[in-house]
């Protein structure tokens, strides 16, 4: 079946229909990982966003339940060159077909993606759509019509309804993550999910942490009221402006508690401390972004996923500081308070996918609990 | 951190000549070092034995010495020299063992030269087996299960103690020289032993072999301040168990999930930070294909071939990379030269497929043993890029030029095998391998079934029994079925194997595909999926929507500065954030882009002046509609070395300079000309006919230079003329007359220059008549011949009928020349005509007789023993010819002198074999001048005048250098089939002197007395006998079988007799075997029997090291090396420009 692929400034690709029939709009953003496209799938951080993947073979292994970041698949869509038939890996239980027909994504193979994401890159990313069933024309007023991606807080969509305490995994295979811990958890940290993934979790409980999930409306009272050993503020999807009631709890978690926040999570944090945050014209989602750290001088291959970026302006007096910086445009990469055990990146040392070069980091974050 | 201050001159080791295992890729490296140094402001020093390289131009180092790579030589030039620092690491083996050896012998400390890079401890622990074990068990990562073994008595007991199969892996040897899978007790003490012989430590490992495990590779780098970085990953297609460098291999790993990728890139970086390496590093792991569990196999901890392939894959420049990291700077402060805008501290991520194959010699050698395994055997390789698995391995299908063995996904005579026979032949990894798992396919067998035979991942399995079935497809199609073309095109079918299904010409499909829109774009290569905009036009062809090529024209000759300027507003992600000019952040971003830019010395006009110079000036003002396409090479092959990458990209400098765009087309990813500023524009494409025309199609260019990429360029010459295409340079019309055996007899006749008697013939019975006609023995070869292929002398008429029967086809298309065989000297010549006039640099002449073919004989420039007769006709023969055939540019001429008159044997209207070295020789840039001409200037403008350019003072010898210890069952004699895959240059003084150097720097190690063993026919004793007679005075003891030693006794001559194989112990074999000779001297008999005693005494000089001479002119000229040195006194040592300041001064 044939399917078009249309973005708001009018530029429309054709290509074949992959996973479900039907209509789907959102921002339309690439990721330049060669590797995890079933981990960015599930990657609750593209909530609202149409992903479009750069390496031209996707679904080469197919796809495991074990390497899902949140319970569902997460992009409204997704752009990709050419599907692969018939994957080959010892851990796969279905193909990436079957797998975007049965989570009802609605997808576009066949597409020139490297010529797409010249043009996102040219004039930035925007609102687009997939459609087996509409003309061009239609689809790009149906773009139209849309809600913008900015307009709309999928936090709460893809958030925790209920506040929960994650229990490992009975069994597991990642060698990232190793086998299930044997002893019992020792530090109770709350989590205030954005839109967290499941890696962050699996690490916190690797080092000996009891990860408690709260949704991201919950109050600070109701974090504080597990005297939690530490809070990580996650990752999410969207405009971090939108998001005042969560603010609002981080704010209040200042001062009392270790925290750790990671990409929104990090931004929420430059925000509490009179940051301001602002689109990138086309983002870093990808997994070889240079990050360097300010007081080493080192540098590390990072994995990313965001569209909006810290401005440090602001942050001066607050006891803030800019601990990293991306290499590539001088982006705030990092934060850290002189004082007080509070950190955040805007990276994901989760990995998952990318480079696990930044897995230290929760052990940091596990130095600085309340023990 | 910025560079060390302290480090002002550097020597830089090469990699000496091409062998197996070691091709033109340390060229690549060792050019990109030299330039990353001197951009810094850094003195480069280059030794290398090897004259065919861009790397010894004297315009990429400053001082180059071409001399051999030994610790004597390279003390001498360190004592002269006092370089700072040695940098050891791009030299390949070669350059490492030396390195190692020099630092071992004390002479780096006694000279206070610094190693740069990686340092020798870290190459110990990667090299030394035990040590890199120890190593991988103290940091945790897996290992496979091994032994250590330094003798054969220990080598012995685990034979017999052990399971089977086993892997033996030689420690510190090239290509995996010696090592192999052992099946059986016995076969482990044979590859063993010969491991321990060939290992520079004695000392071999043998490890359990991981059968059907997955092989993948990283590239990695790391730099003094601990920043670690994987350039690539890369997946074998075979399993474990064929050696990386004969395997076919993708690039990024195409069936590794991301928790695997991730793993085994974990595992890399923890091991480049463990060893310290401080440049880049290879580690190759294993991994089962039904766990997570893996093992690292080894590391090569320098610049190495797959370092090459990955540069090539991915855009990253790891050599040039290493040598700023070598000099201190830090990732984070070496710019990024493809993007120009982000740093060399990133991971490119890569939107295409990219898919290396090997291209083994087997066309050469027939007879050799055509499975691959843990030895590599392959001569070169091909890359081709695509946005498609199929289309990228179809292209580098097409890129091997397998000519008519294979078409399409055929190769020819496997529709024949029995089942059983294919089965065999799935199993066992060959250089068809992957045709014959095709024809699996053809005929019906199932994925799983070739899966469980050959252990290829079946994700690539099933891509190729889709080729299949698209196959079938098309043999029911037709043109008119645009969809179906499509589809063909998106996968990579060739518009030749589509006209072959449809039964329609070539053109006739590119005509259909056009009209129906069908054409392909050019997609960039960018080291970053397009996530940044990039300056460097490196293109592949794909048959998709955008044509970056395009987008680019107009774009030219972008300037740094002004780009990035201009850019930035459009395509950084700062596009318009608020408050980015706070403190922290611009003065980041002021050292994140231009403290960086500064650091590599680009921003100064000092070193932008040099860069320039080292690749020819950019023209301030070049006009844009003036573009010409120079056509590589193709991959190296026996008969198509470096040398003609040499001419490539010494041609599209020339180019530029003259203010043309310069576009190249080359699929070889080992070379010079593919790195991507070499050139104005790159395609990395197949050169085939298609290819091609839909390049100069994008391009608009003026016309195509075909005279500089061997025989591959030049057999395109015809086709694109027909096409329609202008040849730059000689004119198609004369290059066909001089490679048209017909019309070629009748030029000569007109200019009544004299040739052997003989005609070109395309029948058994005309072969015999001209045979006797012109009397036995005659040399009979295709009339279309690549460095000799299927050249043979014949005695008499069944030598000659059983050749017509078997050794070749002869068709109406393919005549067969036969020509009287003149035994006498031989002599070459390149000149460069401007259709006026006609300049020879110089004349060589070969220093084994004619029948040995030119590219395996030494040679002498000037020549020694012509007389001034002869060079005269010589002279005015090439001159006549040159004219006659209006000669545009470069084309050679062979001669066999007899009797005082030189007879033409064959001319080739293109650069020859011996252009770089007779340009570094003469002093005349030949490739510039012939490229000059080929734009309209003439030689009188040039300076030049017709005739012979005068010769220098100094004698040089070219010798060449053979891979014999990779290819077994080969038999080493001298011949007309070509044989050598690379070659040196000896300079000095005296003709004995040069001698010596090129024996030398060829590997010929002989002691100034010892043991030698003379086994000569009957028809060459009296020749033999002042030979021998010489290295008995040198103090030799000769020790021949019966009817030698009794014909030497007789003579005068003192020898041992010995037993001959057959005579019992001890005999002739097991004195070899047994490492008690010297030296050999054997020529071939007629006799059978003792012909085959004669293959196996050779083969094992071969296997155990013993120099063996089977020309009586090569040992004369080693007796003549011999017999001019004092014992125990150096040669000296000289700058190619000191040696030939005379030369040049004329030039």
């Amino acid at each position: 079946m044939k399917a078009i692929l249309a973005l708001k400034d009018g530029t429309v690709m054709e290509g074949t229909s992959i996973g479900a029939p039907g209509t789907t709009t959102g921002q339309v953003v690439f990721n330049t990982s060669m590797t995890g496209y079933q981990e960015m799938l599930t990657d609750p951080s593209y909530g609202g966003q149409i992903l479009t993947f750069t390496y031209p073979l996707i679904g080469n292994y197919g796809v495991t339940p074990e390497d899902f970041e949140s319970r569902q698949v997460q992009v409204r869509g997704a752009v990709l060159k050419e599907l692969a038939p018939v994957p080959s890996n010892w851990r796969s239980e279905q193909t990436l077909e079957h797998f975007l027909k049965a989570h009802r994504v609605i997808g576009v193979a066949g597409v020139d993606t490297r010529a797409l994401t010249r043009h996102l890159r040219m004039i930035g990313v925007m609102m687009g759509g997939i459609s087996t069933e509409m003309s061009a024309q239609e689809l790009i007023v149906h773009i139209h019509n849309a809600p913008d991606y900015g307009s709309i807080d999928y936090v709460q969509r893809v958030s925790t309804e209920k506040p929960f305490v994650w229990k490992p995994e009975e069994v597991r295979r990642s060698p990232h993550t190793g086998p299930v811990p044997a002893e019992t958890q020792a530090w109770r940290v709350a989590v205030l999910d954005l839109g967290v993934k499941y890696n962050i979790l699996r690490r916190l409980t690797d080092l000996g942490c009891e990860p408690h999930i709260f949704p991201a409306t919950a109050r600070a009272e109701e974090l504080l009221e597990i005297d939690p050993a530490g809070v990580l503020v996650s990752p999410g999807p969207g405009d971090p402006d939108r998001l005042g009631y969560a603010l609002e709890t981080v704010e209040a978690l200042v001062g009392k508690k270790p925290l750790f926040g990671i990409c929104l999570g990090h931004q929420l944090l430059g925000d509490a401390f009179g940051g301001r945050t602002f689109p990138l014209k086309f983002g870093h989602r990808g997994g070889n972004h240079p990050v360097k750290d300010l007081q080493t001088g080192a540098v590390t291959i990072t994995s990313q996923n965001h569209g909006y970026a810290v401005d440090p302006q602001g942050l001066e007096g607050s006891g803030m500081e800019v601990a990293r910086i991306n290499l590539n445009d001088g982006t705030v990469e990092g934060l850290r308070h002189r004082e007080l055990p509070i950190f955040s990146i805007q990276y994901h040392p989760e990995a998952s996918p990318g480079p696990w070069d930044s897995d230290p980091l929760f052990q940091e974050f596990v130095d600085r609990l309340e023990r | 951190m910025p560079r060390n201050p302290d480090i002002k001159k550097v020597l830089v080791v090469g990699s000496g000549p091409i062998i197996i295992g070691q091709a033109a890729e340390f060229d690549y490296a060792g050019t990109q070092a030299c330039r990353a140094l001197r951009e810094e402001g850094i003195e480069v020093v280059l030794i290398n034995s090897n004259p065919a390289t861009i790397m010894t131009d004297t315009e990429i180092a400053d001082r180059v010495y071409i001399e051999p790579l030994t610790p004597e030589f390279a003390e001498q030039v360190i004592a002269r020299e006092r370089p700072d620092g040695l940098l050891p690491t791009l030299g390949g083996q070669t350059g490492l063992n030396l390195a190692t050896q020099l630092a071992t012998l004390g002479i780096l400390d006694k000279y206070n030269v610094k190693l740069l890079g990686t340092n020798l401890t870290a190459i110990r622990k990667a090299e030394d087996r035990d040590e890199f074990r120890a190593l991988m068990r103290e940091i945790g990562e897996p290992v496979p299960e091994s032994w250590i073994i330094e003798s054969e008595k220990e080598l012995e007991a685990l034979a017999r103690r052990e399971s089977y199969p086993l892997i033996v892996r030689p420690a510190y040897t090239l290509g995996g020289t010696g090592g192999g899978i052992a099946w059986s007790a016995d076969e482990l003490v044979e590859i063993g032993k010969r491991g321990l012989k060939l290992s520079m430590r004695h000392q071999v490992m043998i490890e359990r072999y991981l059968k059907g495990w997955k092989e993948v590779e990283y590239e990695v780098m790391r730099d003094g301040q601990g920043n670690c970085i994987t350039v690539c990953n890369m997946e074998n297609f075979d399993p474990m168990g064929v050696h990386t460098g004969d395997s076919i291999v993708v690039a990024p790993s195409q069936t590794l999930s991301d928790k695997e990728y991730q793993m085994l890139r974990t595992a890399s970086l923890k091991i480049i930070r463990a060893l310290g390496i401080e440049g880049g590093c290879n580690v190759q792991l294993s991994l089962d294909p039904c766990s997570f569990q893996y093992y690292i196999i080894e590391v090569n901890p320098r610049v190495s071939r797959s370092s090459a392939l990955a540069s090539k894959a991915t855009g990253y420049p790891i050599a040039r990379v290493a040598s700023k990291i070598a000099v201190g700077l830090t990732l984070d402060e070496i710019p990024n030269a493809v993007t120009q805008k982000t740093l060399a501290c990133f991971e490119p991520a890569l939107d295409y497929v990219v898919t290396k194959i090997p291209r083994w010699p087997f066309d050469k050698f027939p007879f050799a043993d055509r499975t691959i395994s843990t030895q590599m055997k392959a001569t070169g390789e091909v890359m081709a890029i695509g946005r498609t698995f199929e289309a990228s391995l179809m292209k580098a299908i097409r890129s091997l030029e397998m000519g008519s063995a294979v078409s399409g996904l055929r190769w020819k005579g496997l529709e024949s095998w029995s089942d059983v026979k294919i089965e065999e032949g799935i199993r066992t990894a060959t250089d068809q391998r992957l045709f014959v798992i095709l024809e699996a396919f053809r005929r019906g067998m199932a994925v799983e079934e070739v899966a469980e035979l050959s252990a290829v991942d079946p994700w690539f399995l099933h891509k190729l029994q889709g080729l299949i079935e698209l196959e079938n497809r098309l043999r029911t199609g037709s043109l008119d079925d645009a969809g179906l073309l499509k589809e063909a095109k998106l996968v990579g079918f060739s518009d030749r194997t589509i006209g072959q299904f449809f039964g329609v010409p070539e053109m006739q499909v590119r005509d259909a595909r056009k009209s129906a829109g069908i054409v392909p774009v050019y997609k960039m290569v960018d080291t970053c999926a397009a996530e940044f905009e990039a300056e460097t036009p490196y293109f592949y062809s794909a048959y998709e929507k955008e044509n970056e090529a395009e987008s680019v024209v107009g774009d030219r000759w972008p300037v740094v500065g002004e780009s990035q300027a201009g850019s930035d507003s459009a395509n950084s992600n700062l596009l318009s954030p608020p408050g980015v000019e706070s403190d922290v952040l611009t003065s980041e971003v002021a050292y994140a882009h231009g403290g960086s830019l500064n650091t590599s010395g680009e921003t100064t006009p000092k070193a932008e002046a040099e860069a320039a110079n080292s690749t020819g000036p950019r023209p301030p003002t070049p006009d844009p509609r003036k573009r010409a396409i120079v056509l590589g090479s193709g991959p190296i092959r026996i008969g198509q070395g470096i040398e003609f990458d040499y001419c490539s990209v010494h041609s599209v400098w020339a180019l530029r300079n003259a203010g043309y765009e310069s576009i190249i087309i080359n699929n070889n990813p080992e070379t010079v000309s593919t790195d991507f500023d070499t050139s104005d524009r790159l395609y990395f494409e197949p050169l085939t006919l298609e290819n091609v025309l839909n390049i100069h199609e994008q391009e608009g260019a003026e016309g195509i230079v075909v005279q500089f990429g061997g025989q591959t360029a030049i057999n395109l010459a015809g086709p694109l003329h027909k096409a329609g295409v202008k040849i730059l340079g000689t004119p198609f019309e004369s290059i066909d007359m001089a490679e048209d055996r017909e019309r070629f007899d009748d030029v000569l006749r007109e200019l009544e220059i004299p040739k052997p008697p003989g005609r070109a013939v395309t029948t058994a019975e005309a072969a015999v008549e001209v045979a006797e006609e012109v009397g036995y023995p005659v040399l009979v070869r295709p009339s279309y011949v690549l460095g000799g292929r299927a050249m043979e002398i014949v005695y008499n008429r069944d030598e000659l009928m059983n050749y017509m029967r078997h050794a070749v086809d002869v068709t109406p298309d393919s005549p067969i020349l036969v020509d009287k065989y003149i035994v006498g000297v031989e002599a070459e010549v390149d000149v460069i005509g401007d259709g006026t006039d006609c300049l020879l640099p110089g004349i060589m002449e070969h220093i084994e007789r004619a029948g040995v073919h030119s590219g395996d004989s030494m040679a002498v420039y000037p020549p020694q023993n012509l007389s001034p007769a002869v060079i005269d006709q010589i002279v005015q023969h090439a001159i006549a010819l040159s004219r006659r055939l209006e000669v545009m540019g470069l084309m050679n001429i062979q001669f066999v002198v007899q009797d005082d008159t030189a007879y033409v044997l064959e001319v080739n209207p293109r650069a020859s074999r011996t252009v770089p070295y007779l340009s570094k020789i003469t002093g005349i840039p030949m490739v510039n001048v012939a490229t000059q001409i080929m734009l309209g200037k003439s030689l009188k403008e040039l300076g030049y005048k017709t005739g012979l350019h005068p010769t220098p003072e100094n004698i040089a010898v070219k010798a060449p250098v053979f891979s014999f210890s990779k290819l077994r069952e080969v038999d080493i004699t001298l011949g007309p089939e070509m044989k050598s895959t690379g070659e040196i240059m000896g300079v000095e003084k005296t003709f004995e002197g040069a001698l010596y150097k090129a024996m030398i720097a060829s590997g010929v190690d002989v002691p100034y007395r010892g043991k030698m063993i003379v086994t000569v026919a009957d028809r060459d004793k009296e020749e033999a006998l002042p030979i021998v007679r010489g290295f008995v005075d040198l103090g030799f003891q000769v020790y021949a079988t019966d009817g030698t030693a009794q014909f030497l006794n007789e003579r005068g001559v003192p020898a041992f007799r010995i037993n001959k194989i057959q005579e019992g112990y001890p005999n002739i074999l097991e004195m070899v075997r047994t490492g008690q000779a010297d030296l050999l001297i054997n020529t071939v008999s007629t006799e059978a029997r003792t012909e085959r005693q004669a293959t196996m005494i050779r083969r094992a000089s071969v296997e155990h090291s013993v120099p063996c001479m089977t020309s009586l002119d090569t040992a004369r000229a080693l007796l003549m090396a011999l017999s001019g040195r004092e014992e125990g006194r150096q040669p000296e040592c000289h700058t190619i420009d000191e040696y030939f300041a005379a030369a040049k001064a004329h030039a």
